[in-house]
């Protein structure tokens, strides 16, 4: 439905790393500027720009956008900012391709940015609030327990987290732009189930990193995706769906709402079966223990089966796996909280683009960009493909 | 274009301090209301959209729980914007256009008693140059002030007939803050704030929350004879350092009344978002209206002033004239940022 939208420019930090030394105007601009060199076009020619990020207390800015609009070039022109917890990057570029295919704009530039480096992120999820319980631990003491869950009812071997944590940082060193390139000695299953326990049963080395970075990626519509210089990405279907944080009978190991999610956008998209039809996806992960459940929740793997095709090596590049996830390292290797969404949904494009470079999955027609926050309850996913549908 | 009309909306009383009432139950009150105006259960909604601001509650995600109000069991598609809910209504509207989407729900909220509002909206500014000064929102709006009575635009007088009309205008609307009967002589016999801005000049700081809800004609049609429809919608931002911007006028504004349409007909009325009584002359000139427009008959913003959410009851509040049949076009308008950075303009029509 809609008119056609499609990805021409794609542009990321150089590196995203624990500390960037810029502003966060100076983040910002870098990642847009080399969306914009990819599009073959300048700031004149964009006609709004959709900006997200995660809460305004990881850098202490209220708003950040309205200082941000003179380095994003948008004197003039319409600005809009999305929040959708950890989902934003992926609700950003949604709001962004609605934009095109409402028929109202035919060229926009959306970006996400997160300078974690600013601030402590445990902390600032963790404010006291009145009439409230305590939320003391950050995001990986909320997941831990449902983690758990899952390990408790599927009798998942202990490992599989290690195994998945490995996979990605393997991953991670064929992308430059990735913030961990761990010493490939280093990167061994020992090394890791010997690595610190933080939140039981995840361990440090299953834990994604706090990064800094940007992302930033030009829209378009149909006939300027056909001038543009680099091959497009087309944007073969789009969803977001929410349920609230608790309520009784609520299946927390394996949302609602990332099924309904899932289901919309396979619709859209013409994706039956996702782990065929698919090439690669990129995959929200922040704890690696999320990949198996995932696998489940997205329809790759069926219910309790998730552990065993993380286990077996089919998402990954490396073991030559049939539906790689996370290529580019995922959330694992690289965090810049309100930009990682966005990432996924970039790398996916990047990859039926065929601009992968190093680790571009070998043939990629068509591609999951997906993005999950709050406690597991906001999901937003899209798929791109190579050919327009 | 699909032809989106608004037919639902709700705002709760405007007060200084809502006391224990958290954000779900401020947006509880008035999701429940517009949902009962059209007979809407969730499953008539196709989309879901709020507007909210973290740093007045003092908590990350305050917008998660607030989805605790919208009862969203089976999960929805649902989107939110850290900007005045205009912006999130702009989004549904963009929705709709898409064809995902037929109906929608929009709504905003704020609790701005917790803190001291001023001091929260200085961290609005740009964090390496501005905000270490740290002037607030009243000292900036009072700079502009300055800028527009030097270049001898308007006076202390106009600035407090728009203060004696709000007073005057609120006291037909249940549940403003601030309302009553005002001569010139008092008003302007009132102590500075900040030069040269008088208390009454400034905006309450307000609690509360407002929603409509969106629909195309097909659907519109079925719960009024006649309709509010958005026939031209636009926004624009304009430099955040102020030393690069005109002050004295607001280009923003006069860019999207353009894009809106704003000129293409008379304009009955007009709901404008101009929480400094000096911004409503900027803004109606920006705008080109002329002196048979009525503007803010709900009194506006001088009257309470819900952050995050007065632009988006602006809509509302012109819908319900128009499907009412005391005017027939009409400008709703949101701002965001110091001096009025960012402007929404839409026009509505009867039909």
């Amino acid at each position: 439905m809609g008119n056609a939208c499609a990805v021409v420019g794609i542009g990321q930090s150089e590196r995203y790393k624990s500390k960037i030394k810029k502003s966060m105007a100076g983040l910002v601009r870098e990642a847009a500027q080399n969306a914009l060199n990819d599009a073959g076009c300048t700031w004149a020619d964009i006609d709004a720009v959709i900006i997200g990020k995660a809460p305004d207390f990881f850098e202490g800015v209220v708003m950040p956008e309205l200082y941000l609009a003179d380095a994003l070039g948008c004197v003039g022109k319409p600005m809009m900012r999305v929040h959708t917890a950890g989902s934003v990057g992926g609700s950003t570029a949604i709001v962004a391709a609605s934009h095109i295919q409402s028929g109202v704009f035919k060229r926009v530039l959306t970006l996400s940015y997160e300078k974690q480096s600013e601030s402590n992120a445990m902390w600032a999820l963790s404010t006291r609030q009145p009439f409230s319980p305590h939320l003391n631990a950050g995001a990986g003491g909320f997941f831990a327990p449902i983690i758990r869950e899952y390990k408790r009812r599927y009798q998942v071997p202990e490992d599989i987290g290690c195994k998945v944590a490995l996979k990605d940082r393997t991953h991670a060193l064929k992308n430059p732009h990735a913030h961990m390139h761990e010493e490939k000695d280093s990167l061994t299953l020992e090394n890791y189930m010997d690595s610190m326990m933080l939140w039981d049963p995840i361990r440090y080395a299953e834990v994604c990193p706090s990064s800094d970075g940007a992302c930033a990626m030009v829209l378009c519509n149909e006939d300027l995706a056909k001038k543009s210089p680099n091959k497009p990405a087309w944007v073969l279907g789009t969803a977001m769906k929410s349920e609230p944080t608790m309520y009784p009978w609520r299946e927390e190991v394996n949302p609602q709402a990332g099924i309904d999610c899932a289901k919309e956008v396979y619709a859209q998209a013409g994706i039956i079966n996702p782990r065929k039809d698919l090439d690669m996806a990129e995959v929200y992960v922040p704890f690696s223990w999320y990949e198996p459940m995932w696998l489940e929740n997205l329809g790759f793997a069926d219910v309790g089966e998730g552990w065993k095709l993380s286990e077996s090596g089919a998402t990954s590049l490396d073991q030559g796996g049939d539906i790689p996830w996370n290529v580019s390292g995922g959330v694992l290797s690289s965090n810049p909280i309100g930009a990682s969404g966005m990432i996924r949904f970039a790398e996916a494009a990047l990859q039926v683009r065929g601009m992968a470079g190093e680790r571009q999955v070998p043939g990629c027609k068509k591609a999951l960009g997906h993005a999950y926050g709050g406690g597991a309850q906001f999901f937003s996913m899209w798929v791109v493909g190579s050919e327009k549908r | 274009m699909r032809e989106v009309a608004i037919i639902a909306y709700a705002q709760t009383p405007l007060v200084r301090d809502c006391g224990a009432k958290n954000d779900v139950e401020l947006v509880m009150e008035v999701v429940n209301a517009v949902k009962h105006q059209v007979g809407f259960t969730n499953q008539d909604l196709d989309f879901f959209c709020s507007g909210s601001c973290d740093y007045l509650g003092g908590s990350a995600f305050a917008f998660v729980n607030a989805l605790d109000a919208l009862g969203a069991v089976p999960p929805i598609n649902e989107s939110h914007v850290e900007m005045d809910a205009a912006w999130a209504l702009y989004e549904a509207w963009l929705k709709i256009q898409t064809g995902h989407a037929n109906t929608a729900l929009v709504y905003g909220f704020g609790k701005c008693s917790q803190g001291d509002l001023p001091d929260v909206l200085t961290l609005q500014l740009d964090p390496y140059y501005t905000q270490p000064l740290w002037p607030d929102s009243i000292s900036l709006a009072a700079l502009q002030a300055r800028a527009l009575l030097d270049a001898g635009k308007i006076t202390e007088e106009d600035m407090a007939r728009v203060v004696q009309k709000s007073r005057r205008n609120a006291k037909s609307k249940p549940g403003t803050q601030l309302k009553g009967d005002y001569t010139i002589e008092q008003l302007l016999a009132e102590p500075k704030l900040v030069s040269p801005l008088r208390k009454h000049d400034c905006p309450p700081v307000t609690d509360g929350a407002s929603a409509v809800i969106l629909a195309t004609r097909e659907v519109a049609e079925k719960f009024h004879k006649r309709n509010a429809y958005i026939t031209g919608i636009d926004h624009r931002i304009e430099a955040h350092q102020l030393g690069s911007r005109n002050l004295i006028d607001s280009m923003s504004t006069r860019i999207a009344g353009e894009a809106a349409g704003v000129a293409k007909g008379k304009v009955d009325i007009a709901e404008l978002h101009t929480p400094f009584s000096y911004q409503e002359l900027l803004v109606k000139q920006a705008l080109g209206l002329g002196d048979d427009t009525v503007i803010n008959a709900s009194g506006g913003p001088l009257a309470g002033n819900i952050m995050m959410s007065a632009g988006l009851s602006n809509f509302g509040e012109v819908a319900m004239r128009i499907i009412k049949g005391e005017a027939n076009r009409g400008v709703a308008h949101a701002t965001s940022g110091p001096c009025l950075q960012q402007n929404l303009v839409a026009v509505l029509e009867g039909k």
